[in-house]
């Protein structure tokens, strides 16, 4: 992306390159030869029909899982081997029913963005530092010492984002992000991951909702099972990838900014 | 030609527990620190009070023993309960009956003179080894398999203490009920040794146990290696619940692991004071049951247990009245920004 306007580590090759990735679950396809690269600077959506293998992408390319077929790499290196765990931040879905129920402050769940620099041993003014102003940037300061289990998902999916800006990560990794989030909140949601991206942080976003990926996106990689599509969201809406990947006409939203 | 063999095994097992033995040495402190700092410590307060009770050697050795099992007890739970284990805690202790049923069972056919609480740590770490594997291949904990291990060591272990000569005469009630009048000084230090063991394990782990707890898949992500702390996490529940066995007993064990958690994940804020307050409550509950115990010469296990409810129940109605208020307004307060009608006015779309 030429827009970025960033002091992050700038390099040509991709963050994310995935080539002719092939994954099943014991004799059910799941993904047949689909490559896709995400470049440093880029907003990726990924969009597809329930049960597309979308999500399975977004965890083979941060190397959950091992491939049956093809290659994944991360910054450069086999994903499953990378090692820079503070290079990555990751938002699921929802947190689980027993995180929920958990005592766990806002403040506590940003510091985790620290673990894996700090993983033993005392925070240095430097950890602090971070964690503040992660929680400053998404607008959750005065949430610090709120249990994230009482929080709105809204609210919660932002102490997530925090996470990841406390671990200083260059790339931000989402897995259908707002399934629990208002929507109200939700657009706020995307205008601050949109804003981040702006300033460099490289997304992945897995999507349910084509209408948010076109309107915040800088890409699009349409797949059911196979790659559809990948290109800007403008080329996006005029081709018939949609169609043809979800089997059926289905209705574009487009939002308007 | 049988004496001969089992002659011959006895001696090779000898030698290797031999190394275990020496640890019998590590006791010595413990046994100075009962009895002339806490025992000590103890009198006074005895005199002071005028309970005599306090001043018995064996009151003294289950308020120590006690104090420690309502430390380590909740430590280890919180990370459990957290993590929606809390079955496993029973699941262990239940194999370790059977693993004192091996202990008694190798010493009577073979002559040796293996502590039961040995074998009960070997056969509860190698169960929870083995419990954390069969997660790891089939994704999640199933109450099924859980249920199926615990019912299973419990049933080797009564096959085993059956099969062993006189093996109901050695006292399997203090086993399954717990009692403080047969806790040792050596089975105190054991606890002593296990606390300060399981105390600096998790203070060493405390962030990576709390990440792998709360986000499995984002500690994941963050290149964290979450296997191993996740069995980091049930052999500490393993020595937890074989060390506090003996005094709670192996069936009421596995309650000082997640009661006294239950109660504190009501009330606390975050995670190291929720930590904090179980083990206030534990040792509540813990010094309370042991009192109750003396005094009404009722089982020790069984009173620290519906003591430790007490609290939680305690804690359960501070919560309700607590949060009941601003809840309400709360939701009095949103529901106008969602209603029905406003969604459906604008058909779901954004401006």
């Amino acid at each position: 992306m030429t827009t970025t306007t960033t002091d992050r580590k700038r390099s040509t090759s991709p963050i994310i390159s995935a080539g002719d990735v092939t994954f099943g679950y014991s004799d059910v396809s799941v993904l047949e030869s689909v490559s896709v690269d995400v470049e440093p600077g880029a907003f990726l959506g990924l969009v597809g029909p329930n049960g597309s293998g979308k999500s399975t992408l977004l965890e083979l390319m941060l190397g959950l899982r091992r491939l049956d077929d093809g290659t994944v790499s991360l910054f450069g290196q086999p994903a499953h081997e990378f090692d820079d765990g503070e290079r990555i931040g990751y938002v699921a879905q929802d947190v689980t029913k027993a995180a929920r129920d958990m005592p766990v402050t806002v403040r506590e769940v940003v510091e985790m963005g620290r673990y894996p620099r700090r993983l033993f041993g005392r925070f240095s003014t430097e950890d602090r530092r971070a964690v503040s102003e992660a929680m400053e940037r998404v607008g959750i300061t005065d949430l610090a010492s709120r249990r994230v289990g009482r929080l709105s998902g809204g609210q919660r999916q932002r102490v997530f984002v925090a996470r990841a800006l406390a671990s200083e990560a260059d790339l931000l990794a989402l897995d259908e992000p707002t399934v629990s989030v208002d929507a109200e909140s939700r657009e706020e949601f995307y205008g601050l991951l949109h804003d981040l991206n702006a300033t460099g942080l490289t997304v992945v976003l897995v999507e349910h909702d084509i209408g948010v990926v076109t309107t915040y996106a800088t890409e699009v990689a349409c797949l059911n099972r196979q790659l559809y599509f990948h290109g800007n969201p403008e080329e996006f809406v005029e081709t018939d990838a949609l169609a043809r990947a979800y089997g059926t006409d289905q209705h574009v939203l487009h939002h308007d900014h | 030609m049988f004496v001969l063999h089992s002659r011959k095994i006895r001696a090779l097992l000898d030698e290797a527990i031999a190394p275990l033995l020496l640890t019998v040495d590590v006791f010595a402190p413990v046994e100075w620190f009962l009895d002339h700092v806490f025992g000590a410590g103890m009198d006074v307060l005895a005199e002071l009070l005028d309970t005599p009770m306090l001043g018995y050697p064996y009151m003294q050795r289950a308020y120590l023993a006690a104090f420690c099992i309502a430390v380590i007890g909740p430590l280890v739970g919180t990370f459990l309960v957290h993590r929606e284990l809390s079955m496993i805690g029973d699941t262990l202790a239940h194999t370790a009956f059977a693993g004192v049923a091996v202990g008694l069972f190798l010493n009577s056919v073979l002559s040796l003179t293996l502590s039961p609480l040995l074998t009960a740590f070997v056969v509860a770490i190698g169960t929870a080894l083995l419990v954390e594997l069969l997660v790891e291949h089939a994704d999640a904990y199933s109450d099924t398999s859980l249920a199926i291990v615990l019912t299973g060591g419990f049933a080797v272990g009564s096959i085993l203490i059956t099969a062993t000569d006189g093996g109901i005469a050695v006292g399997i009630d203090a086993y399954l009920f717990g009692s403080l009048a047969t806790v040792s000084t050596e089975d105190v230090g054991i606890l002593v040794l296990m606390s300060l063991l399981v105390g600096s394990l998790v203070t060493v782990a405390y962030r990576p146990l709390l990440y792998v707890t709360f986000d499995a898949t984002a500690a994941r992500v963050a290149r964290l290696n979450a296997r191993l702390y996740k069995r980091l996490m049930v052999v500490l529940t393993a020595l937890v619940v074989v060390s506090a066995m003996q005094i709670m007993g192996v069936i009421l064990v596995a309650a000082m692991l997640v009661v006294p958690v239950a109660a504190a994940a009501q009330v606390a804020h975050s995670f190291k004071q929720s930590i904090f307050l179980a083990i206030l409550a534990a040792e509540f509950a813990a010094i309370t049951g042991v009192t109750l115990s003396y005094v009404y010469g009722i089982a020790a296990g069984g009173s620290i247990v519906v003591s430790a409810i007490g609290v939680y129940t305690v804690a359960v109605g501070f919560d309700k009245q607590t949060h009941w208020l601003p809840s309400v307004r709360r939701r009095n307060r949103r529901r106008p920004e969602h209603s029905p009608e406003e969604l459906g006015a604008n058909g779901g779309e954004r401006e």
